[in-house]
């Protein structure tokens, strides 16, 4: 092995004869794998704890065994039956559903599955726990569709076999059509009724939200770093101090005190009525709505637009500046034309940022939105823990993780993920 | 009699549990003064009597439905007992996360012999729910409101009055309740209400009802920022649980008083999770029959304004353990209180709770 | 900005002026809520209300009953116990392995980086709720829901990214030669980390750490959902708190956070100063 790099004299070789390019390849390689060594740990800690649990819940969002696995029997006999049809599924079917209920109501299953097709249709719920109570006393020699039909009335509907034939597939879009404000019917996909639909406003309304208070945390936090980045280090440091304590500061304490603030008894509303500016009488409304949404999170998020564009700032030579004056600009074109274009990529970090975390805001919205300040991940709470609709929770949720990982990749390319710093 | 039947539980409970081997009971509850009313009435008599039982305190109650969801479909059950709403009792039992209670088996009979399913009477309103106390949702009033000219609210229709009372409301961001009183208030008869709200007409004219006084209204979502919103003046009426109120009034002093009319009752009480090992349901049925007895229902009722589930305990309910005031008038169960009350139908609300709520909720963004 | 020049015209004055006032207007917005909570902590009543007798700074207005509460209600100091059995060891965890990755990723040929710093962020980027649901239904699955160790772990894993983006930013400066000459002075990797890495970098690896405990310690929605009895920390407390009982004694509570907040901003400013001189850089 050693023979033929001395054979050949046009190649280099380390000292000990291997080639320099086999060497300097095996160096690299080395050191791949060993930076690869350094990362692994985190890497495994971060798919086990957490990217796994993310990918768990965002199943749920189609996950739809709970029909086929209640009611295999019925599943099976309705495959024949057109959905379209306004024929009621013939004595095959209730047999079979007769057999299967019976399973279920020895398991406890039927309201389990009652439950689930109730969040499609209301009365699902009642139907199956009251055919449960009665399935006992049901004469096991049929006919199956009359008794059923005694029980209650709904087993004669077509409705009601036609929602179980479209819930009936393992997986099923329905979770992402309720998230839009659609549903499934027995024409295919249409909205659902006006009074209905809320999701889409809010999706939108969290949005707009976002955009706002992003604006919001710009504009006041601009002048802070820009002060911050032009004073001496010494006193830029001290009065960093004022950004970080808010920042760490309880989130629940500062909702809690912007409570106090802002209510119409409120220390705001005193102090402006105190000084004459507005009337005892007409007080102003700054919670339980946008406002108090946009003020609080405001204030929430304001350290995570100042330190990423302190940080641009703070690399910004002087010098250019004083050139552009030299040569005759004024204040305002020297700032406009040569300061504010190098301050962009820290705009452009600050804001991604701030906007990102503010669109997956569950705590602030709700202890001070009202109801027209509120965001989808309130929305993805109350599903989570009190309707126990968690398909819908995690359609919902899918649909946020999107937008925020496609606002992820902008900011990754505007701004490179390492260059974010935090002070 | 109730010493022995003491003696007999305490005995039992040692032998199940072998004497030497100490019991860990992990109760969830819903913490603040609630569950210091079960502690003082329920937990620290049965420790006394059972000194090898410790109990936890949980206070997850507001997360019990899908935290009990989630440990059951982990098969990992940590919780032996759990006070939850009837409502959500409900809902447990129908997705098989409760255990179904034999009431006559196995709670204690009232002190003269009835069996308990009889004592408990109509409140039993699941197989799987043993209901513990009564409580209501009610409306406060602030008393020191110059622009009411001297008149106080004495009709539940007065909330939906801004002239004759001006003022912001709060209400429960919630369609249970509001609905109900916006229809009544609409003219709908008391027993036609759940007839007429089945229909999409009854839903927009509940809706409609409650838009004449939305952009008056505050909607609360936990049980402590009504009377917050009282005591600092920012409501001037507002609904809440009637306990919460009576601690707002009698132990906080603030000038606010009870509007009973049209409360709505409702109740508060035990489920057994399911999937609970042989040993440990054992050692919970234990406790279960000792807590829910008519003498520690009654005294739950000295810690907190709510009425005992069971009818034998009402006769025993006494003073207050602090303030030493007479509980009775303060029960929304009491006559004086309970003219005019509204009992909320589970079994309607199970059914059309998923749909009311996304109408509810779409009108609340709009 | 800094000062003002001698030769300034009356309009680069006001403008000075004006921008002074701006920006101390911000602070103000910054600091007032955070201000608002110390005289209320210190209400005799049990609301978060400034009555007429705290307005005429009467002492019967004011009393010491939050605190006292605070540090004799067996709930809040067990929630106290609680956050400092898990926030430091979700530290320690953040912090070691996200030190290791960190310094992983800044070598000069590492394959897919950025796919891995994706992931490696991701804690951060995504929404909290979404966060919170998943672990809760993952955790239960594997038995970990309501035990210390799945509060822990999650915590530790929303805690990395932080140190992540602190240790980065140090050796983004880090002159790479001197491990080479660390190296060819015949040092193992071990000992050039100790020796001549570690003592460069502790100050982002210190303030990534702050950021990981503060975010345990902060942290409510994931604890809500992951945690049982036995994991209540303060901000769960402080939530149920604002829910079901509200005292004030949530503010005497976020009084002591802000002292303790400060102290621990005054380490860190001390610790970078020191980290300048070390560096040969001085405070200009």
């Amino acid at each position: 092995m050693n023979m033929q790099p001395q054979s050949d004299p046009q190649v280099l070789t380390t000292r000990d004869g291997t080639p320099l390019k086999v060497s300097l390849a095996k160096a690299l390689r080395r050191e791949k794998l060993r930076s690869l060594a350094l990362i692994a740990p985190l890497l495994i800690f971060i798919l086990v704890t957490f990217a796994a649990p993310i990918a768990d819940m965002l199943f749920r969002s189609v996950e739809n065994g709970i029909v086929e696995n209640t009611l295999p029997k019925t599943v099976n006999a309705l495959s024949d039956w057109d959905v379209t049809s306004s024929q009621l599924p013939g004595e095959p079917v209730y047999k079979a559903l007769y057999e299967d209920l019976k399973v279920a109501t020895e398991e406890k299953t039927h309201t389990r599955l009652g439950s689930r097709l109730n969040y499609e249709a209301s009365g699902m719920s009642s139907l199956f726990r009251k055919t449960g109570r009665r399935i006992k006393r049901m004469d096991e020699a049929g006919p199956f569709a009359e008794q059923f039909i005694d029980i209650d009335k709904d087993w004669g509907d077509l409705a009601t076999w036609r929602l179980l034939k479209r819930y009936a597939p393992k997986y099923t879009p329905g979770y992402f059509l309720n998230a839009a404000d659609a549903q499934l019917t027995a024409d295919g996909i249409a909205m659902k009724p006006a009074n209905e639909r809320i999701y889409l406003l809010l999706f939108a309304r969290t949005l707009f939200l976002s955009l706002t208070i992003t604006l919001c945390c710009l504009l006041l936090g601009y002048p802070i770093a820009f002060l911050l980045a032009s004073l001496p280090l010494r006193s830029a440091n001290l009065l960093m101090i004022l950004v970080l304590l808010p920042f760490w500061t309880s989130l629940l304490v500062r909702t809690s005190a912007w409570k106090v603030l802002l209510q119409q008894e409120g220390v705001i509303n005193d102090f402006l009525v105190w000084i004459g500016v507005i009337g005892d009488a007409s007080r102003l409304v700054m919670i339980n709505n946008k406002t108090g949404t946009i003020i609080a999170m405001t204030h929430i998020l304001l350290p995570f637009m100042i330190l990423p564009l302190f940080s641009v700032m703070k690399t910004i030579s002087p010098t250019y500046v004083r050139a552009a004056k030299s040569l005759g600009a004024t204040d305002w074109t020297a700032f406009w034309r040569v300061y504010f274009p190098q301050t962009v990529p820290g705009i452009g970090a600050g804001a991604i940022l701030v906007f990102i975390l503010a669109i997956g805001y569950y705590i602030t919205p709700e202890l001070v939105g009202g109801t027209d300040g509120i965001f989808i991940s309130n929305r993805i709470a109350y599903h989570i823990s009190s309707s126990l609709n968690w398909g819908l929770a995690a359609a919902l949720g899918v649909i946020l993780l999107g937008a925020v990982l496609l606002l992820f990749y902008v900011y990754d390319k505007i701004v490179g993920i390492d260059n974010v710093k935090l002070g | 009699m109730k010493l022995k039947t003491i003696l007999m539980a305490g005995a039992a409970s040692a032998m199940m549990t072998s004497a030497a081997l100490a019991t860990d009971l992990t109760i969830v509850s819903w913490g603040g003064a609630y569950s210091n009313s079960q502690n003082e009435a329920y937990h620290k008599p049965y420790m006394a009597q059972n000194p090898d039982v410790t109990i936890i305190n949980d206070e997850s109650s507001a997360e019990a439905v899908a935290k009990l969801r989630a440990m059951n479909e982990a098969g990992n059950i940590t919780w032996d007992l759990v006070d939850v709403l009837a409502s959500d009792a409900i809902r447990l039992c129908d997705e098989g996360l409760a255990q179904e209670i034999d009431f006559d088996k196995e709670l204690a009979p009232a002190p003269d012999g009835t069996p308990a399913s009889e004592d408990f009477g109509d409140l039993i309103v699941a197989d799987c729910f043993i209901p513990e106390i009564v409580y209501s949702t009610t409306f406060g009033y602030r008393t020191d409101n110059e622009a009411w000219k001297g008149k106080e609210p004495d009709d539940i229709c007065d909330v939906f009055d801004l002239e004759a009372f001006p003022g912001k409301r709060a209400l429960e961001k919630r369609p249970i309740n509001n609905m109900e009183w916006a229809l009544m208030c609409d003219g709908v008869a008391k027993e036609d209400i759940y007839d007429v709200l089945e229909t999409d007409e009854g839903v927009a004219r509940a809706l409609a009802k409650l838009d004449t006084i939305k952009d008056q209204t505050v909607w609360w979502s936990a049980g402590a920022e009504t009377p917050q919103l009282l005591a600092d003046g920012e409501v001037a009426i507002g609904s809440t649980y009637n306990g919460r109120l009576f601690s707002l009034i009698e132990e906080q002093k603030q000038p606010v008083k009870i509007l009973w009319d049209a409360q709505v009752f409702d109740l508060d009480g035990w489920i057994v999770p399911a999937g609970l090992s042989d040993e440990r349901k054992a050692a919970v049925m234990d406790y279960l029959k000792f807590a829910t007895d008519t003498q520690r229902l009654a005294d739950q009722a000295k810690y907190i304004s709510y009425g005992p589930a069971r009818k034998s305990s009402a006769p025993l309910v006494g003073k207050h353990a602090t303030l030493g005031i007479e509980m009775a008038p303060h029960m929304p169960t009491d006559p004086a209180n309970a003219k005019n009350t509204f009992l909320y139908n589970y079994e309607w609300w199970a059914d059309y709770r998923d749909d009311l709520d996304a109408k509810f909720q779409a009108w609340l963004s709009k | 900005m800094s000062a003002l020049p001698a030769y300034a015209s009356t309009g680069q004055r006001a403008w000075h002026y004006s921008f002074r006032i701006i920006c101390g207007l911000i602070f103000f917005f910054l600091i007032f809520p955070i201000l608002v909570i110390l005289p209320l902590s210190f209400n005799a009543q049990n609301f978060f209300t400034f009555t007429p007798q705290m307005l005429a700074l009467d002492p019967a207005g004011y009393s010491l009953k939050h605190y006292e509460d605070f540090f004799t209600n067996p709930d809040w100091q067990q929630a106290l116990r609680n956050s400092f059995a898990i926030a430091p060891v979700a530290t320690l965890l953040a912090t070691s392995f996200g030190t290791l990755a960190a310094i992983g990723l800044s070598q000069s040929h590492v394959p897919y980086r950025s796919a891995i710093m994706a992931i490696l962020i991701s804690p951060m980027i995504v929404p909290l709720i979404i966060s919170a649901a998943g672990m809760y239904f993952f955790y239960s699955r594997i038995g970990l829901q309501g035990t210390y160790v799945g509060v822990v772990l999650a915590h530790a894993a929303l805690g990395t990214p932080f140190v992540i983006i602190t240790v980065t930013a140090t050796l983004v400066g880090f002159d790479r030669s001197l491990v080479r000459a660390a190296a060819s002075l015949g040092a193992n990797p071990v000992t050039t980390f100790f020796k001549v890495q570690m003592p460069l970098i502790i100050p982002g690896v210190v303030s990534g750490a702050l950021f990981a405990f503060i975010t345990s310690f902060d942290e409510v929605v994931v604890v809500l959902f992951l945690g049982s009895a036995g994991q209540k920390t303060l901000p769960w407390q402080m939530f149920t708190g604002l829910r079901e009982q509200i005292s004030p004694t949530i503010l005497a509570v976020a009084s002591l956070m802000v002292a303790i907040s400060i102290i621990l901003l005054t380490v860190l400013e001390l610790l970078r100063r020191r980290s300048e001189r070390l560096r040969g850089l001085t405070p200009s």
